[in-house]
């Protein structure tokens, strides 16, 4: 489904402020992987997401997703098959626009000259309900008036009205209060189930990667220094991760729910 | 009295378009388009030089053609070249001074005094129905409302909510799979065409045209969008595309007062000036923090 391989990118080449943020990345994710990304701050992980997404061009290395190659793709050309969401709920939706506004222009449906219909308003209103936040009552406010727990779960939707092949959560629930971050990621869980959605889901809540998906993957300075999943991580403890964690590298920042 | 309150009225509507084309980029794409002055003059002289040669008709299209050219070689520079939003306006309204002279056959004044215009077609169709005393408030009322007519469907339709959103948030637009590229450049395309339709106008309305027409337009068009934005601070579209044009009228009566008031003309652009930032203080005092200006422009 998504192969990397041998995925090179150096910020500030040639200044003192170089950093090789990823040194030569290379793994594969078959058709419906869910897999927990965790590491440390600075160890590549939003870096990586943001090469497959085409934030910027790498420097070495190919990524292919359902068997081509999207290396030199813009990001806008790759929007169509990738969804992303932010840390930050504020970077998914427009604020000055309606709720409506933002869904229809997520949808992709219709022509560039083309109105939401009743029909196409119905639809996703049936998908907001299923939100169970009462947005679908709230269609023409316009999103800045929305909390970060309803914009971030809007955005969700907007990445997945159209199913898209990969699914990219870049610590999606950081920056949310528990019970938000809880409801967005049982949202979460129960869309990546219901489309069989393939996602790579940064987080730094050790409990939430192993309880979600089928895989985890560790990454530090740049590498990915664990890979593990089915009776390998079932195995694995908290604890155990976090013993991984440590002898990696120190940590910034101590982390656990 | 009766007389200046209408010809302000002329003025207002005729350069409310500008203002509407302002509304697009300023308002919706959250760009400064600087290119606004040499665009209406742009206008100003293709119509003048279209009617000139016998064709009043043909005037308007050739004039907004000619906008949506000035408006792709900004959204080039910006888009394509790197060249910052507001020296890529600047650049054209340079190069479009020679270019309007070069247009004008190298002079820097067309006189359609004696030539066929929009605004004398129209005048001959309202004859029959006593209302050719006001042929030239009809014949910008008619353009306002169907700019407007215009805008409001089309930032509706998808690609004009791209655009909004482009303004609002780019990233947004990144992932709905829409080039913020493409749609900065139909932005300005479109707002060029307007403006330079404003132009047309009122150097037919004014029986000629000349080079520094468009001069000072910008901060006028500007100054009114925020005027009319105070007056109707949110609320639906229509509403506030309304307002843009009440914002340009309200600055022309405005301008008609101090000309009343027997200050000397050449304070006029002065006023203008502080116009625009009374405006924009106003905003701010009323509404703290609820625009976050001052990225692209």
């Amino acid at each position: 489904m998504l192969t990397l391989k041998e995925v090179t990118k150096t910020f500030n080449p040639g200044t003192p402020d170089q950093k090789r943020v990823l040194s030569g990345i290379s793994f594969q994710l078959s058709k419906g992987d869910f897999v927990t990304l965790i590491g440390s701050n600075g160890a590549g992980k939003s870096t990586l997401l943001g090469a497959i997404c085409g934030s910027f061009p790498i420097d070495g290395g190919t990524i292919e997703l359902g068997g081509r190659d999207i290396t030199a793709e813009k990001a806008h050309a790759r929007a169509r098959y990738i969804g992303r969401l932010f840390q930050d709920p504020l970077r998914g939706t427009a604020p000055a626009m309606s709720v409506m506004e933002n869904l229809y222009l997520a949808s992709g449906w219709g022509g560039w000259l083309s109105t939401p219909r009743k029909r196409e308003v119905d639809a996703l209103k049936d998908k907001l309900a299923l939100l169970d936040m009462g947005l679908e009552n709230r269609l023409q406010e316009p999103v800045g008036l929305l909390s970060g727990g309803q914009r971030q779960a809007l955005t969700l939707l907007m990445a997945t009205i159209t199913p898209p092949k990969l699914l990219l959560l870049d610590e999606h629930t950081a920056a949310l209060d528990p019970a938000a971050a809880k409801k967005v990621l049982s949202l979460t869980a129960s869309i990546v189930a219901e489309h069989g959605l393939t996602c790579l889901m940064v987080t730094h809540n050790m409990k939430d990667a192993l309880r979600l998906g089928n895989r985890t993957m560790m990454m530090d300075g740049g590498s990915i220094v664990l890979d593990v999943s089915g009776a390998e991580r079932q195995a694995l403890t908290v604890d155990d991760l976090l013993q991984r964690f440590k002898a990696g590298t120190a940590t910034d920042r101590v982390l656990l729910s | 009295m009766l007389n200046l309150l209408q010809t302000a009225l002329e003025l207002g509507l005729i350069c409310s378009l500008t203002t509407l084309a302002l509304f697009v980029s300023y308002g919706m794409l959250n760009v400064c388009d600087l290119s606004t002055d040499g665009c209406f003059t742009l206008g100003a002289a293709v119509g003048a030089v279209v009617a000139a040669a016998g064709h009043p008709v043909l005037s308007l299209p050739a004039a907004i053609l000619a906008g949506m050219c000035s408006g792709f070689v900004t959204a080039f520079l910006q888009t394509r070249m790197g060249v910052n939003s507001l020296l890529a306006g600047i650049a054209v309204n340079t190069g479009l001074y020679s270019i309007n002279i070069a247009v004008m056959g190298g002079s820097s004044l067309v006189n359609l005094n004696k030539v066929e215009t929009v605004f004398t077609g129209m005048r001959s169709l309202l004859l029959p129905l006593h209302l050719d005393g006001q042929y030239k408030l009809i014949t910008a009322l008619v353009f306002v409302l169907i700019i407007w007519g215009f805008l409001v469907v089309f930032l509706k339709t998808r690609l004009g909510l791209s655009i909004r959103a482009t303004g609002s948030n780019a990233d947004m637009v990144r992932s709905s799979s829409i080039d913020p590229t493409f749609t900065t450049t139909v932005t300005l395309i479109i707002s060029g065409g307007i403006t330079a339709l404003s132009g047309c106008l009122l150097a037919q309305c004014q029986k000629s045209a000349n080079i520094d027409m468009g001069s000072g337009m910008v901060t006028i068009a500007l100054a009114s969008l925020l005027m009319g934005g105070t007056l109707i601070k949110r609320g639906s579209l229509q509403k506030r595309a309304l307002s843009a044009v009440l914002g340009a009228v309200l600055f022309r009566l405005i301008y008609m007062i101090a000309l009343r008031l027997h200050l000397p003309a050449f304070l006029l652009k002065l006023i203008s000036a502080l116009i625009v930032i009374i405006c924009i203080w106003g905003a701010q005092l009323q509404l703290p923090g609820r625009r976050k200006g001052g990225q692209t422009c």
